[in-house]
């Protein structure tokens, strides 16, 4: 009826709109967004199929996983990528952290970015007050040290996956608010939407007719880009020891229990520390290109 | 501009006060019992309660926030419940090593990030850009734990060319910094890159070529002071990074700044000296927003002070 009137279903659509399928081509054209795309394809089922992956029980402190000294042992041999200080087998234990990074990664950033994205659009579209003061408290998010606030509220809260993904989430919804909330601010003055609110289209239709397929690029973009910032959270977390509890293996917590040894035994730092940069790397990576294939007019720093 | 500095002012401090009160119900919230710390282990219930008299534990909320808030205006922020100190005094020891070692890291990260953006840019699309670009990548997606620890292995124990961390001299200034700077290298040789290019597009490089000039003059006289300037205005807003940066780096190294004293304070749950260094932090950071606002519309007069 009233297709006409907006550029996304009407006459007006914007030619780089593209499809699931469109993206993931032109995604996959690019070498280092391709790169990306199978180190997350393959972290996703290294997660999936840990069980069956996973050379040895990751719990198991095993009688012959230390040397004579009582030290963990080196990588080759038996255990592929050594042992860790209590004799575990540092292979099965990446495998299981890869579980831990990828549901504290998306599941906080899955709240990151409907927290976010919810903010933003309220406060843009309603304006006024409701904006003023929604604003005025992510400034107020924004000046918070945020790794300080992070490791208070872990200190909190006992730590579970859960807590930690709700503390992540707490820490990384702002920048997502902002950013929507510009956008919606500029798209609600626009003539579409002022004419949908005119001829009585109520808030929860403008906003998924009309508002949402406009702010669905940037959602994207900066949600890809957010769960590179949750994986590198986590592992600080973990590391500091107010993340993910061990026995439970996480990335970040492998290389805070081994630390100590790191002199003698680098490897129990070095692997965790490479899947960590490669997960992080990879959604970098993505959120970059889709960045440019989406939208070429946001650019920077976010 | 005087009035939108006014403004800005009277926004950043109510922005403080709104901290002062979230981060005092936060630390409300934690379940230990400080006075029970204090007591140790051994003391009897009735000593406790004493002690939590002592320090007003025992007060509503409210009257415990007004109590820091009036403390605060006077540059009282108390004293720590476990070492036998003022925080102020605290903090003020501690901030000298932290100081040093985030300018230390500006510059790290100023001089890597403005190289490699400048070698990227003159040389676009070809193998070097690519390396150094993925190069950047690498530094914006690696924890500086990880890089800390990885650089203390090669440089320290295995080279032996730099001390295992501590405080002193040159030498202990070398790894820190690194790692703190590393990530803001990053987004800086990114953004010196397009910026770079940006200005090489411009007319005034045809100019500059019509007239004759060398491409080198015509790159260090006429692009990089033209690409340089969006960037200086990047420098406030690291402060924000750098304050999440230290609780991890100074760990990681020893270094005896206010990193490593908000994280000991947070081990042993000394709140008002979490309180303090949170405070401190937040006020920087807010300082170096405002700074950053302050600076954007004189280096880039399109920038409007609303």
């Amino acid at each position: 009826m009233n297709a006409a009137l907006d550029p996304v279903v009407g006459p007006a659509t914007r030619p780089r709109r593209s499809g699931a399928r469109e993206v993931l081509r032109q995604l996959m054209r690019r070498p280092r967004a391709a790169f990306g795309m199978v180190i997350i394809a393959a972290m996703f089922l290294a997660a999936l199929f840990a069980p069956w992956l996973m050379p040895a029980d990751p719990f198991e402190q095993s009688f012959d996983g230390l040397d004579l000294m009582g030290g963990p042992l080196p990588p080759g041999g038996v255990y592929v990528l050594g042992t860790d200080l209590l004799g575990r087998d540092l292979a099965s234990r990446l495998i299981l952290g890869t579980r831990t990074s990828l549901i504290i990664g998306v599941l906080a950033n899955g709240i990151a970015v409907l927290l976010g994205a919810g903010v933003g659009i309220t406060a843009g579209y309603f304006g006024g007050w409701t904006a003023t003061i929604l604003m005025r408290f992510t400034d107020l998010m924004m000046a918070f040290p945020a790794l300080l606030l992070a490791i208070v509220l872990a200190a909190i809260f006992q730590p579970s996956l859960l807590i930690v993904a709700l503390v992540i989430a707490m820490v990384n919804w702002v920048q997502m608010s902002r950013v929507i909330y510009t956008e919606t601010r500029s798209l609600t003055e626009r003539e579409f939407i002022q004419v949908q609110r005119s001829i009585g289209s109520g808030p929860i239709r403008i906003l998924f007719r009309h508002l949402l397929p406009h702010l669905l690029p940037s959602i994207i973009v900066f949600g890809t880009l957010g769960i590179s910032t949750t994986v590198l959270l986590e592992a600080t977390l973990s590391y500091l020891g107010v993340g993910v509890q061990p026995p439970m293996p996480s990335w970040g917590n492998i290389i805070f229990e081994n630390q100590t040894y790191f002199s003698t035994a680098p490897w129990l730092v070095f692997f965790p520390g490479l899947l960590i940069v490669l997960l992080a790397l990879a959604f970098n990576l993505v959120g970059d290109a889709l960045r440019d294939i989406l939208d070429p007019t946001l650019q920077g720093r976010h | 501009m005087w009035g939108y500095l006014l403004r800005r002012l009277f926004e950043s401090a109510l922005i403080l006060l709104g901290i002062t009160f979230v981060t005092f119900v936060l630390l409300y919230l934690v379940p230990a019992d400080p006075a029970r710390q204090i007591a140790g282990r051994s003391a009897t219930a009735a000593t406790v309660d004493n002690i939590r008299n002592q320090l007003g534990l025992n007060d509503p909320l409210v009257v415990q926030y007004w109590r820091y808030l009036t403390g605060l205006a006077q540059g009282d922020m108390g004293r720590s419940y476990l070492q036998r100190a003022e925080v102020s005094s605290l903090i003020a020891s501690r901030l000298p090593a932290s100081l040093l070692l985030m300018v230390s890291a500006i510059v790290t990260e100023l001089i890597m990030g403005l190289t490699i953006g400048v070698v990227a840019a003159l040389r676009r699309n070809r193998p070097v850009d690519h390396s150094l670009m993925i190069f950047s990548f690498v530094a914006i997606s690696a924890p500086q734990f990880v890089i800390g620890i990885l650089l203390l292995y090669v440089f320290a124990v295995q080279l032996g060319w730099f001390p295992i961390g501590g405080y002193g001299t040159f030498a202990h200034l070398v790894l820190p910094s690194i790692t703190l700077g590393l990530l803001g290298a990053g987004w800086y040789s990114r953004m010196m890159r397009s910026s770079m290019i940006e200005v090489l597009n411009q007319d005034l490089v045809r100019t500059a070529r019509a007239k004759g000039l060398s491409k080198l003059r015509i790159v260090a006289g006429h692009v990089m002071p033209n690409a340089i300037l969006p960037i200086i205005a990047m420098i406030g807003i690291d402060i924000g990074l750098f304050m999440s940066g230290i609780v991890v780096v100074e760990s990681v190294f020893g270094w005896p700044g206010i990193g490593q004293l908000a994280w000991q304070a947070i081990q042993r749950i000394d709140i008002p000296v979490i309180m303090g260094v949170t405070m401190v932090s937040a006020t920087a950071i807010v300082l170096g927003n405002l700074i950053a606002d302050l600076v954007a519309p004189l280096i880039d007069p399109r920038i409007k002070t609303k």
